[in-house]
């Protein structure tokens, strides 16, 4: 009996390949939003933990000293004491255009690195004299040596392919002269042997702070709530995904009713029947499941390299554009496809082994008003948990807590908002003919329900999130417009030329402004610190947010620091409160000044100030105030009377373009994934629809009885379709609009330490809800021309067949 | 590999036991060479010649502790120069190395420590007398009194050095041969410290007493390209005659040097062949097999010595591995002294 049952089982697929195809379709989309997020988040972690373990981070105490960094003389009095511990410097280094992270270790005393074994292991292992001594060895994997080649300031360089992307490791002694630190040290690193009759730390550095692995800010905090973002991007493509998966079963389902009573009629067990069933779902689950991953791998490796720029862009995270494939990804992956699976499925395989033997499944996947009025009701609940969530907790968690309330909340609530409007419209309606059209959509809901739920949620993050880039989008240009002041910036070789260039530029030009930046190991972490000259430029065109009286003056004559929205936000500092830089150095706050190019802290003082704070700092990087139509000669002969690379001279016009380029790259997956959900939430749509198809003869059939052509009918049928869709868009932008302000003023400034203000995009939404009213038009005409093209006899069939 | 591994790259350009132990055998170009005739002038030579490849203030000492038990310690910090002169910050091309080591009968406990001139983590000067690395630490007068002190993570000590003789010269005048072809160093020693002080062990605190040795040596290459290692001792008769003695193994015969130094530091050296050094038994450490009983023969001086280590571990298992422990010896004469045995 099993064989012929499985025999008609598959029979049915036979018949109805279009369904088969949708169903795996559903079941791949889910698979593969998910999964390729799964898999850039796994590539992503993986690199951060491959360059944790090639530099040895994350593994020993550290000493920082919370206002600047460390001296000679107290890593030297640490030895002196007994202390074992290891210097490091690390800062910023600009090669060209791009900016790499260079480590200097003191490489007698480093615990071991990959790199240098490596290197050490090599066919030609480099003399030691030349490592330790001027002008030293730069260690970088082997995509940035090109960089340093055509560069002649730089030692020469030695290849390592264990070594993170962005990274050159050096010793310390050519670290210093390079980034211009000479004498200062980031952090030490206590090495594991300590010998016996140590003093204690506080007497030798009270200064210092010894700071345990677990409280180490890494790579992987940092990027935590870039990557929870993706995840609650996957995890809605995959709910979504998952309502196709439920309206196909149901479709099948209902479309076997027969077939299931012809085999039980002729003795097949109701339980040996659950089973076959279960395993044909599980098999198509995991073919689907395969594809799915094999989508999610193409999707997320043709994502991940604008991921990995903007993960290195924004965080300085070290991750390459490369993919992997891993088994655990496979494994985790194919698991979610069949519990989501069998989750979309479980109702009608429960019904089917709950079904009196002669009775055939029904359809009603959302029953009654009473039962919309209950999933409204538990809908309210999830959007006050979420309310509540987001009070209690703090944090990227109840952000996203208070989103996920939202928006299930707000979906399971639809069913029952879209039944009463209906019912309004329903009493207004006068016609017999119309009274029946609200009629019917009313008796169509329940099984549209959840593919309208599917829409809602999609419109409402399309909104939403459409919402937050594009006022990021408009608050990034006018910020930029306000910071990218000068016409041409000019980075010089070295400190000599860098005076020769402001010597031979001052008669030429309306003011050449240093731009001279020193990085210092705040409690907050790093902090970047700039001095400024006094000009113009700066009192009428920084982006200032916040402001004391006053500002400029106090800056640039008394000693007041400006800090970035970042930093403020991080230590609540704001201006009149005072801010320990160095311990030398207490400053009171003037301002704050928004700062969307990267999530550090940055600070801003007077030249004399930063020249004071840390001596010597070099200047090398310029910005040059002249008339526009000047600029490019200026350009020009700069780069001949110095015999500048292009790369040293660079315009305003041409710095913004790659500014606004690199934000567009942080967007890119975002608009991918967005533009994903809303595909599938009409590919939800139209797979209803074809469910419902199978019952709607004998609701359709006595109206035609009645009088209305089959033309008519299928007009009703796209009226319908595209009325509910508009329906559910008026109620998904309220919805929308509220994620957008969640995710500007709760999400962002958790994840990158700033808050936008918000832009209203009418436009936007007018083009989404036709997009909205033309996926459901497409939706309802496979349906609707079948209804036209039925023929008369099918209809009068429905009167003659007992059911 | 490791860390470890990594800096014996670093001191070593080029990683060939072909080249003499510890790249004592590598060419000079650039270093100033020893000469015969050499002038010494103190305070100044007590402190470091960075125009010279490598060079080490040695100490060991023979201690009897209050329990009544032997022990050994040493104290060295080797200079190692990966350019000709010193300059200031972390790119000072001169390398320290510091090894410490306490020998009991029992048990033997060494630590190591490295850094580099130009921060003042390490460095000799000489006037007032001072040699570091990290806390490690000899300081006073050469000539008079010292204050030496060592940790590692178990063990350490303070001991007090007090000079009762006087400086002796090697060699000629303290111009060192090491091989037929010529190599030399400059070598002058203190063989006259009388010692107290305390140790620190795992489980105990001792108060010593008893007699130190202080080395001397700077060169730009010690070692002829042949030479693989060497055996070196020092021994403290209880005449209160002394006797530094070594043997330098090539692959074209061994060369050995000694300097007698009697009691009152009057000393004479005695030439390549006159000393007879011959393994009695060896002892399987840290995988290899060191000699660690051996007989010492000066036939001019009626002198045939049975020496056996105190402890036949006392291997220092640092970044440059050899074996150095004190010794006693019977025979002829007794007494007791420190042996260091490298290239094994």
């Amino acid at each position: 009996m099993t064989g012929p049952a499985i025999q008609a089982l598959l029979s049915h697929w036979r018949t109805h390949p279009l369904q088969l195809v949708t169903l795996l379709t559903g079941i791949a989309l889910a698979t593969c939003l998910w999964s390729a997020v799964q898999a850039i988040n796994a590539e992503a972690r993986a690199s951060y933990a491959r360059a944790s373990a090639q530099l040895a981070t994350g593994q020993l105490d550290e000493l920082r000293n919370p206002g600047g960094y460390i001296t000679l003389e107290q890593y030297a009095e640490l030895r002196l004491a007994g202390w074992q511990v290891a210097a490091v410097l690390e800062g910023p280094l600009r090669v060209g255009n791009r900016r790499v992270r260079l480590m200097g270790v003191d490489m007698l005393a480093y615990p071991a690195l990959p790199a240098i074994t490596e290197i050490e292991q090599g066919t030609s292992p480099p003399d030691p004299s030349e490592v330790l001594t001027a002008p030293g060895r730069l260690l970088m994997s082997p995509d940035l040596v090109h960089l340093f080649l055509s560069a002649d300031r730089f030692p020469p360089v030695i290849e390592s392919t264990a070594l993170p992307p962005d990274l050159v490791l050096t010793d310390i002694g050519v670290a210093e002269r390079l980034l211009n630190r000479s004498g200062q040290i980031s952090r030490l690193v206590i090495l594991p042997q300590q010998p016996r009759a140590l003093p204690p730390l506080a007497s030798i550095a009270p200064g210092l702070q010894r700071i345990a692995p677990s409280a180490q800010m890494d790579t992987a905090q940092l990027t935590d709530s870039f990557h929870l973002n993706l995840t609650a991007f996957g995890l809605l493509s995959f709910a979504v995904g998952l309502f196709i998966v439920h309206g196909t079963v149901g479709l099948a389902f209902a479309q076997r009713r027969g077939m299931i009573r012809t085999l039980r009629a002729l003795g097949l067990p109701l339980r040996r029947l659950v089973w076959l069933i279960l395993g044909e779902l599980l098999s198509i689950a995991l073919i689907g499941g395969l594809l799915g991953l094999a989508l999610g791998y193409i999707l997320a490796a043709a994502l991940l390299p604008d991921v990995a720029a903007t993960l290195r862009g924004l965080y300085g995270a070290p991750i390459d554009g490369q993919m992997s494939l891993r088994p655990q990804w496979i494994a985790a992956g194919l698991a979610m496809t069949l519990f989501g699976t069998l989750a979309a499925s479980g109702h009608a395989l429960w019904r089917l082994s709950r079904m009196p033997i002669l009775a055939g499944p029904g359809l009603q996947a959302w029953g009654s008003q009473n039962s919309a009025r209950l999933t409204g009701v538990i809908g309210l609940g999830l959007i006050a948990a979420g309310i509540v969530l987001s009070f209690s907790a703090k944090g990227l968690l109840a952000g996203f807590g208070l989103l996920a309330g939202l928006l299930t909340g707000a979906a399971l609530t639809l069913p029952f908002l879209l039944s009463t409007i209906l019912n309004l419209f329903a009493r207004q309606a006068r016609s017999p003919v119309s009274q029946w059209i609200w009629a019917d959509m009313r008796a169509q809901l329940p099984g549209l329900s959840l593919a309208l739920m599917a829409l809602l949620l999609a419109l409402a993050t399309n909104i939403g999130v459409g919402t937050m880039v594009s006022s990021f989008r408009l608050t990034f240009t006018g910020w930029l417009d306000q910071r990218l002041t000068s016409e041409l910036y000019v980075t010089a070789k070295d400190d000599a030329q860098a005076a020769q260039i402001t010597a031979w530029l001052s008669p030429q030009v309306s003011a050449v402004l240093p731009i001279r930046s020193t990085e210092l190991a705040h409690e907050t972490g790093p902090l970047f610190l700039y001095g400024i000259i006094d000009d113009d430029t700066y009192r009428q065109h920084w982006p200032l947010i916040a402001q004391g009286p006053d500002v400029w003056n106090h800056v640039l004559q008394r000693g007041a620091v400006l800090i970035n929205e970042q930093l403020a936000r991080r230590a609540d500092l704001w201006p009149g409160d005072t801010m320990t830089i160095t311990p030398g150095h207490t400053l009171p706050i003037a301002g704050v000044y928004s700062d969307y190019g990267n999530p550090t802290g940055q600070a801003i003082v007077a030249m004399p100030m930063l020249e004071e704070i840390t001596p010597g700092t070099a200047t090398r990087r310029f910005g040059i105030r002249i008339t526009p139509e000047r600029a490019s000669d200026l350009a020009q002969s700069l780069r001949d009377q110095f015999d500048l690379p292009p790369a040293a001279v660079v315009h305003q016009a041409a710095m913004k373009a790659q500014s606004l380029a690199i934000f567009e790259k942080t967007f890119v997956v975002t608009s991918a994934l967005n533009v994903l959900t809303l595909g599938v939430a009409g590919f939800a749509i139209l797979t209803s629809l074809l469910t419902l198809w199978t019952q709607r003869l004998p609701q359709v059939a006595p109206v035609w009885a009645l009088g209305l052509t089959r033309a008519q009918l299928a007009r009703f049928e796209l009226v319908r379709s595209v009325l509910l869709a508009a329906l559910t868009a008026c109620l998904a932008l309220p919805l929308g609009l509220v994620l957008a302000w969640v995710l500007l003023t709760v999400v962002n400034v958790q994840a990158f330490g700033w808050r936008l203000p918000m832009h209203l995009f009418p436009g936007d939404w007018l083009v989404l809800l036709l997009l909205t009213l033309l996926a459901a038009f497409l939706a309802a005409s496979l349906p609707a021309w079948r209804l036209l093209r039925l023929p008369p006899a099918a209809l009068l069939r429905v009167f003659a067949d007992e059911r | 590999m490791n860390a470890k591994a990594f800096i014996l790259f670093l001191l070593l350009p080029v990683t060939s036991w072909a080249q003499g132990y510890a790249g004592l055998g590598s060419s000079a170009a650039g270093f100033d060479r020893p000469v015969t005739g050499y002038e010494f002038q103190f305070p100044r030579d007590h402190g470091p010649h960075p125009a010279y490849r490598i060079e080490w203030w040695y100490l060991t000492a023979n201690l009897t502790g209050a329990d009544g038990l032997e022990y050994g310690i040493q104290w060295t910090l080797f200079r190692s120069a990966l350019k000709p002169f010193e300059s200031d910050g972390w790119q000072s091309p001169q390398i320290w190395m510091g090894h410490a080591a306490l020998t009991t009968p029992e048990t033997h406990h060494f630590a190591e420590r490295l850094s580099r001139g130009g921060i003042g983590q390490a460095g000799v000067t000489a006037q007032p007398f001072n040699a570091w690395i990290d806390e490690w630490k000899m300081q006073g007068d050469i000539a008079d009194t010292l204050s030496l002190t060592a940790n590692g993570q178990t063990f350490g000590y303070d001991l007090t050095l007090q000079a009762q003789g006087p400086l002796v010269f090697h060699g000629d005048a303290g111009y060192s041969v090491k091989s037929a072809d010529g190599q030399a160093s400059y070598y002058y020693s203190q063989p006259f410290y009388s010692v107290d002080g305390t140790l620190h062990l795992p489980d105990r605190e001792v108060a010593v007493t008893g007699q130190g040795w202080l080395d001397r040596e700077w060169s730009s290459q010690p070692l002829a390209e042949d030479q693989s290692g060497w055996d070196w001792f020092s021994l403290s008769f209880d005449s209160g005659d002394k006797l530094m003695a070594f043997r330098l193994r090539g692959a074209r015969g061994d060369f050995t040097a000694a300097t007698w130094i009697s009691a009152d530091g009057q000393t004479e050296s005695l030439p390549d062949g006159t000393l007879i050094l011959t393994p009695l038994e060896t002892e399987h450490v840290a995988q290899r097999d060191v000699p660690v009983e051996w007989n010492v023969q000066l036939p001019d001086r009626g002198i045939d010595l049975d020496v056996a280590a105190l402890n036949s571990e006392a291997w220092m298992g640092t970044r440059f591995e050899y074996w150095e422990g004190p010794i006693t010896f019977t025979g002829s004469h007794t007494g007791r002294g420190y042996l260091e045995m490298t290239g094994y």
